[in-house]
């Protein structure tokens, strides 16, 4: 079995009538690092909810490491560390007896050079006497790290990480996501900040409205989904497109001394370089020319737009 | 829930600590307030109202209302240090880490009702140890006064926990022990016999749950009681199984915890 969690038939409905959950199949893979993508509201936090055992679920049934958040949840639950979005943290505790708290709730033994390690990569060690309280936001964020991975968890889901934190917190963050992925920890973070599943992620789901309405590589997601541009510098200003290029889609931008072609990777547009030769023949010239991917952002709010 | 699985005893020792951290942290609202307003009690009702009374079923008045006086502190305190403890987690929205931790509710239990039951007896020898600076003490009946004692800390954790579960403001949570407990305490007998009261109050008083408790408190120090030991002893009993009913209830279906 390579899914470590197994999510399937999941809706949530809740007192007041509100779907958040729509019929969620979803299977996480051992290792990997997983991305939730979707706008606020879409049911992000309220699947990592359930799944840690914070939300009842209304039906269907979750996994963890083959163990039922339901009937075993004792050992689906000693698995996953969970880093919730808002700061919430007992205000009066320190540090360390906070961290070590995390861990004994757990039903880990004491372990000192453990809770020590932790605190020292997550640049805490200084702060292990002080309150809570006292921390700057970005301290207070890494705590609540701390505490997640306070009891070596096999899963460790990030609740938007990133939401309000500074640049040094944010690489300091990836770069530990990298380091417990190489110890075999699988992630998922759900953020709307494409550029972090971008740079992070080996896979993307999309959620929108309760609904899961996408899973793919990323590799694959950016090779099907996404788009190229090429943006052509004129040497002289045009006017309109010449009517021998109509089969290209091109727009012209710059008053006319821009032109952009774009084309999708799969698609059975003719390519670039038949554009550059036809543009030859119309006795159109360019000083210089950039191609770009389009991003995951891109992407993404194509795919939303889609729905109806 | 799974039997064959050991309990997470850890879990219960790190909340019951951090618990337990937190009385000793705010150590003068926890253990000298309580000193302060008992010696206040003693100067008030003891030495000026009291010299002017008469002994009360041959105990003298200062003697007679320490009972009561630590069953007034027990309850109080017992509802406020459990339904603090677990409110503040929920007002913070620190409580998710317990929800999201292998523990069983049982667990929890043991644990936030445990730490504040602890803390309430602790309170309780605290008072009777101040008190007995003031006014000669005898307890007949050591067994059954600690007996008491626990019993009463331990269902009134309960109460106070289902009220830091039940509330959604800290109104709520001042509410209940405001306009509720405080009034019971007070009209429960902790500074009279129920039977110096006019007939038809002394009937209405017999609803009244705190008068048992006081009553067989009483009686375990002295061997007087305004009700029988037995009644007493039942009707605590029963305000305990009709807690554990309700925490029973609440974790059955996640009530206000898991929504």
């Amino acid at each position: 079995m390579s899914s470590i969690i197994s999510i399937s038939g999941v809706t949530k409905t809740y007192a007041t009538g509100f779907k958040a959950l729509k019929e969620i199949n979803l299977d996480i893979e051992r290792g990997e690092i997983f991305a939730l993508l979707g706008p606020n509201g879409a049911g992000k936090t309220t699947l990592i909810s359930i799944v840690c055992g914070i939300v009842n679920r209304s039906s269907g049934s979750v996994t963890v490491d083959g163990h039922d958040i339901g009937k075993d949840y004792r050992a689906a639950r000693s698995l996953i560390g969970l880093v919730p979005q808002e700061l919430t943290i007992d205000a009066f505790e320190t540090v360390w007896a906070t961290v070590n708290y995390s861990r004994g709730l757990f039903g880990k033994p004491a372990n000192a050079a453990f809770v020590e390690k932790v605190l020292k990569d997550l640049s805490l060690w200084e702060k292990k006497d002080a309150k809570a309280i006292t921390l700057s936001g970005g301290m207070k964020r890494r705590l609540m790290i701390a505490k997640a991975l306070s009891h070596e968890p096999r899963v460790l889901f990030l609740d938007e990480p990133t939401a309000g934190v500074d640049v040094e917190l944010r690489q300091d963050m990836w770069a530990m996501v990298r380091r417990l992925r190489e110890d075999g920890v699988t992630i998922i973070l759900t953020t709307h900040y494409i550029e972090e599943a971008e740079a992070m992620a080996d896979r993307v789901g999309v959620i929108n409205r309760g609904e899961i309405i996408l899973v793919e590589g990323k590799a694959e997601l950016m090779r099907k989904l996404g788009r190229k541009q090429m943006t052509l510098e004129l040497r002289a200003p045009l006017k309109a497109i010449p009517p021998g290029l109509s089969r290209y889609a091109l727009e012209l931008s710059g008053d006319g001394e821009q032109m952009t072609y774009t084309y999708d990777n799969q698609s059975d547009r003719p390519g670039v370089a038949s554009l550059i030769r036809d543009l030859e023949a119309a006795g159109i010239q360019f000083r210089d020319l950039d191609t770009k991917n389009s991003s995951l952002e891109e992407i993404f709010v194509n795919l939303l737009r889609q729905e109806p | 829930m799974n039997p064959r699985v050991a309990m997470n005893l850890r879990a219960v020792w790190a909340i019951y600590r951090v618990e337990m951290a937190r009385a000793f942290r705010t150590v003068l609202q926890s253990i000298i307030s309580p000193v302060i307003s008992t010696s206040l009690y003693f100067v008030v009702f003891g030495s000026a109202i009291g010299s002017r009374i008469n002994e009360i079923d041959g105990i003298s008045y200062g003697a007679f209302i320490v009972p009561g006086l630590m069953m007034l502190s027990l309850l109080t305190q017992s509802i406020s240090n459990a339904s603090f403890a677990i409110y503040f987690p929920k007002f913070v929205g620190s409580i998710y880490e317990l929800l999201s931790a292998p523990v069983s509710y049982l667990e929890i239990i043991l644990a936030y009702v445990g730490g504040a039951a602890t803390k309430s007896i602790m309170l309780g020898l605290i008072i009777l140890a101040t008190a007995s600076l003031f006014v000669p003490l005898r307890i007949e009946h050591p067994f059954w006064m600690i007996a008491f004692l626990v019993l009463t800390a331990v269902t009134f954790s309960l109460f106070g926990f289902i009220i830091g579960i039940w509330a959604k403001t800290f109104e709520q949570l001042q509410l209940v022990p405001l306009l509720i407990v405080t009034p019971l305490t007070f009209l429960g007998g902790s500074f009279y016999s129920i039977h110096m009261l006019p007939g038809i109050w002394k009937t209405v008083t017999l609803f009244n749950p705190v008068v048992y408790l006081i009553s067989g408190f009483r009686w375990s120090f002295y061997g007087k009681a305004d009700v029988s030991v037995g009644v007493s002893l039942g009707m605590t009993l029963v305000f305990l199984a009709v807690c554990i009913a309700i925490v029973a209830w609440i974790f059955r279906t996640g009530y206000r915890l898991r929504n």
